[in-house]
């Protein structure tokens, strides 16, 4: 465990060094500007407005980053064969792996909290202060962080056995599906074979289900986010990432590099 | 009798290829192979022999088709024998955005050391490599023959009981490789034992106690590079000069430069071709035993294989 700490560390810094904070800096243009267009047109409707953007923007900036550089963090140490003198080092390759987990994970982490103390103070900016139930909106940044994490380990898995492109589009695909997968629990049953029934469900069960993170909507109207989802949720990510960073761990582990 | 420090048991590798990985290629072929402790082992082979195969396969970053090893007598697969293990990767590339003190102190950090000793181990590899003027710069700015010192030392940091140099002094200048050839003579005086591969003989001649040699996938020999070859006189060289012409049978035998020849004659000949030439009007210039040497020796298996054709480099200069 320690050992994969240090391989976090690490991670964390070669992302520093590669700039991809630099993000912060466009999303703090967007958001003022967000706050000078609100300030002109709306009277009433800021706060959806700019809560809904923000969260968006935190999202999607997430998702790219989570995206090429999840696929990348392994992928790109094999082909540049860095990990060759790294493993000649008392590590285990499962170790490497979760600590390159963990160290993406905590660059979003620390970049996403960037982002929504950006957001609050462009709340504060517009409606000139902050109320308890704003507090919701915290809530959706954490719900988004978790989602996150769930493509950097999907993102992680496939790159341990296919190219990055495919791993990319792969995990682009999981995503997308993973959106919609409440609408495949609830095919019209009438319509299809037995078979063809259990098979989808099974699917949808396989899937990752990002339905319950999305709470924009909840957020953008400051209604209060039950505390059973909030843990739910955390349950669902722990488990979810922990069986697939363990298929990871199984396909890396026997895999011969270059 | 010394202990054994890597011991190979019959490793072999195949890659699969072509069309559903139908057919297969052998890069490594039922190797059996011992290194001993506190030796300097040269593991020596044309390019694609299976040397770096062969070290992959120790340090498990590609698995074998067949066969196990066993370093310092646990199996390889055991993570934490890698405490005592130094390697330096073929052509090692490091994390481009650390600085070469970074990169060390990052490795070091797998091993149990104190802040305190990891700082000063860092410092004093820097400088046994030749670094400190370079330890604050990015490695993606360093040369081939920088990266090369960098993986050395990271190979070395953890104090190792056991060194495995894949290709060390390839990518160096002549300073830099005789600076490798001195670290490792030093690992040697320190007690730890090396194996290093190598496709340039002169350097597994002057270093190595033992070396094995590897051709296409397959060991062809192991022993001290004296006895590996039939040191046995093979002839007597002559070195003679001679002006002019002359129709001594002996000079259409002999390798002319100028007005210079080299002839080569079997020992009881020598007197015999020596009365000749004199009658002749040559004039002797030196007299020499003819000994198979290492390159030859690997000269020949290369040849006799036949799939290498000119992957044989002598000297390296
Ligand atoms: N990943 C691979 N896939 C297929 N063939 C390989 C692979 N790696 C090495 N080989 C083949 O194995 C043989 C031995 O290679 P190698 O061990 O690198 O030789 P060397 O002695 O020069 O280090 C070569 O013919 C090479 O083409
Ligand atoms: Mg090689």
């Amino acid at each position: 465990m320690r050992r994969a700490g240090v391989v976090a560390l690490n991670t964390f810094r070669e992302a520093v060094r590669d700039r991809v904070l630099y993000n912060l800096v466009f999303f703090a243009l967007l958001m003022m500007a967000a706050a000078v267009a609100v300030g002109q047109i709306s009277i009433g409707i800021e706060q959806t407005v700019i809560v809904s953007l923000g969260l968006s923007a935190i999202s999607l900036i997430g998702l790219l980053i989570s995206v090429f550089i999840g696929v990348a963090l392994v992928s790109k140490e094999m082909d540049k064969r860095t990990l060759h003198a790294l493993l000649a080092n008392p590590v285990r390759r499962w170790e490497f792996l979760l600590g390159k987990f963990a160290g993406l994970v905590l660059t979003l982490a620390v970049n996403t909290a960037a982002m929504a103390l950006g957001l609050l103070l462009v709340m504060i900016y517009v409606k000139h202060s902050l109320e308890r139930s704003d507090a919701v909106v915290l809530v959706a940044v954490y719900f988004i962080l978790l989602k996150l994490a769930l493509i950097v380990a999907l993102a992680l898995l496939f790159s341990c056995f296919t190219t990055p492109l495919l791993a990319i589009l792969f995990t682009v695909g999981f995503y997308i599906v993973g959106l919609y997968v409440q609408e495949l629990r609830n095919l019209p049953v009438e319509v299809m074979s037995p078979a063809m029934t259990a098979f989808t469900k099974g699917l949808s069960y396989l899937l990752p289900n990002f339905e319950n993170f999305n709470v924009m909507a909840m957020a953008a109207h400051g209604r209060a986010v039950p505390g059973a989802l909030i843990l739910q949720n955390t349950v669902y990510t722990v488990v979810y990432c922990t069986i697939v960073l363990t298929a990871a761990a199984a396909v890396f582990s026997r895999r011969n590099l270059k | 009798m010394p202990g054994l420090a890597i011991e190979i048991e019959n490793l072999t590798k195949e890659y699969p290829f072509g069309f559903l990985h139908l057919k297969k290629k052998t890069s490594l072929e039922g190797l059996n192979m011992q290194v001993e402790t506190g030796e300097v082992f040269g593991f020596i082979g044309p390019n694609g022999a299976g040397k770096s195969t062969t070290i992959k396969l120790l340090m498990r970053l590609i698995f074998p088709t067949a066969g196990s090893a066993r370093i310092l007598g646990k199996p390889i697969s055991d993570v934490e024998m890698h405490r005592d293990i130094g390697y330096l990767p073929e052509q090692p590339y490091f994390y481009d955005y650390l600085t070469a003190a970074e990169l060390l102190d990052y490795f070091a950090r797998f091993h149990d050391l104190t802040a305190a000793d990891r700082k000063e181990r860092v410092e004093r590899m820097l400088k046994k490599v030749g670094l400190e003027t370079a330890r604050k710069i990015q490695l993606r700015k360093y040369s081939k023959g920088m990266l090369q010192r960098v993986g050395l030392a990271q190979a070395i940091l953890h104090d190792p009981k056991i060194v495995i140099l894949d290709e060390p002094m390839s990518g160096l200048d002549p300073v830099g490789r005789r600076e490798v050839r001195d670290i490792i003579l030093e690992l040697k005086r320190e007690g730890k034992t090396v194996m290093f591969s190598t496709h340039i003989l002169s350097d597994a001649e002057m270093l190595c106690d033992r070396v094995g040699v590897i051709v296409g996938g397959k060991l062809r020999g192991v022993g001290a590079p004296g006895t590996l070859v039939d040191m046995k006189t093979q002839g007597m060289e002559i070195l003679f000069e001679l002006r002019g012409t002359s129709n001594a049978p002996l000079l259409s035998k002999a390798t002319r430069t100028g007005d210079c020849y080299r002839l080569q004659v079997a020992e009881e000949e020598l007197y015999a071709a020596i009365d000749q030439l004199r009658a002749a009007g040559a004039r002797i210039l030196s007299v020499a035993q003819v000994k198979a040497t290492l390159e030859e020796f690997f000269t020949n298996l290369v040849e006799a294989d036949g799939t290498h054709t000119s992957a044989v480099e002598v000297s390296g200069k």
